[in-house]
């Protein structure tokens, strides 16, 4: 749910990383706090567990300048991959304006991938929104690994509606920001059909 | 987006001085006011260094996840909260169904006289709130369109955003 503050001219949005444990969620946020400018971000939140299992979230606010005299803030998130953290994922899906699904390429992961994919709209349904309709990127994360999934079957077994897809190697950084402006800009845009 | 919140000039000014009486009758640090989704609506006090965008993210976390106890075992929700610390404590209550109201406070104040000065500021806030979302409706009502920032958004706008 998007903030906007008139009295500060701020707006807020929140985006959502979703994904199979272990998918490379938290390292798309750690990436992006690591190569962002420091007055461009706040501190990155992790509640993890002692071997660095999302045990809540993790949370890194962005500042990405100013669109129309309105500072641009956008919240990122992650969830808890685990299936067993279900509940958790259902509250941080909360107020969610812009969704990144982080899907694991490694052949062994697939199962994985599609159980969450199915747990997203599932949950996304049960706070009110619909996969069909927010803002949503894919992204494939791992294709520096030997035993991934060709690309082509990913996307016919993970995409949902001709949504923007990526290829990642998350902790390399690469597409990382590609992934974040497409769901960015798909917020933006739906802000600007809002308020049309 | 049909379910942003808005937060007009004058209401922010009304929430400020609510936030700044209740800072003051409670003999509290620091009062924050937060979004149930985690983000910042107003603060008052010795902010300091605090970084206030990582507690109103996690005040609503622990509110979220508290809320998903209360009905785990057949409650409506917890509307009050309490956090005793060695020095600083912190009072989180419910306003209006969708608004965190955080007070910390140390030995200078108690948790009954927080408690007491937040009844009396819920309801101060309370009207605030529901004074926003009439302006909302009556805006809706009267086709009458917010300055909003984004009616006129280009790509350019956006993609400006992205360069390095």
């Amino acid at each position: 749910m998007t903030f906007i503050n008139y009295a500060s001219r701020e707006i807020n949005c929140k985006i959502v990383y979703y994904g199979p444990g272990l998918g490379g969620k938290t390292t798309n946020l750690q990436y992006i706090y690591d190569t962002t400018a420091p007055q461009a971000k706040g501190k990155l939140i992790s509640l993890a567990t002692e071997t660095d299992r999302t045990l809540f979230f993790d949370f890194l606010p962005l500042e990405l300048g100013t669109v129309r005299g309105f500072k641009t803030r956008f919240h990122l998130y992650t969830v808890p991959g685990q299936v067993f953290y279900d509940a958790s994922r259902k509250l941080i899906l909360k107020g969610v304006d812009g969704v990144v699904f982080v899907a694991d390429s490694q052949t062994e992961r697939m199962d994985a991938n599609i159980e969450s994919l199915w747990n997203l709209e599932n949950n996304l349904k049960a706070q009110g929104y619909d996969l069909m309709k927010i803002p949503y990127v894919l992204q494939l994360n791992k294709r520096d690994l030997p035993n991934i999934i060709s690309m082509d079957e990913l996307k016919r077994e993970l995409m949902r509606k001709g949504e923007p897809v990526f290829e990642a190697v998350a902790y390399k950084g690469v597409g990382v920001f590609d992934t974040l402006k497409a769901v960015a800009k798909q917020v933006l845009v739906e802000l600007k059909k809002g308020s049309g | 987006m049909s379910n942003s919140v808005v937060m007009y000039e004058a209401e922010y000014q009304q929430i400020k001085t609510v936030i700044a009486k209740l800072c003051d009758d409670a003999n509290a640090k620091m009062v924050f006011l937060v979004d149930k989704n985690g983000q910042q609506i107003a603060s008052h006090g010795e902010i300091g260094n605090i970084d206030t965008t990582s507690l109103a993210s996690l005040t609503a976390g622990n509110v979220a996840a508290t809320d998903g106890l209360a009905r785990l075992i057949g409650e409506k929700e917890f509307p009050v909260l309490s956090h005793e610390g060695e020095k600083d404590n912190i009072h989180i209550s419910i306003v209006a169904q969708r608004v965190i109201l955080v007070v910390i406070f140390d030995e200078r104040s108690s948790l009954g006289l927080v408690r007491l000065r937040v009844k009396r500021a819920s309801n101060e806030l309370t009207d605030v709130f529901e004074s926003i979302v009439r302006k909302v409706e009556q805006h809706k009502e009267q086709g009458v369109e917010l300055d909003s920032p984004f009616a006129e958004i280009t790509d350019e706008d956006i993609d400006n955003l992205f360069r390095e």
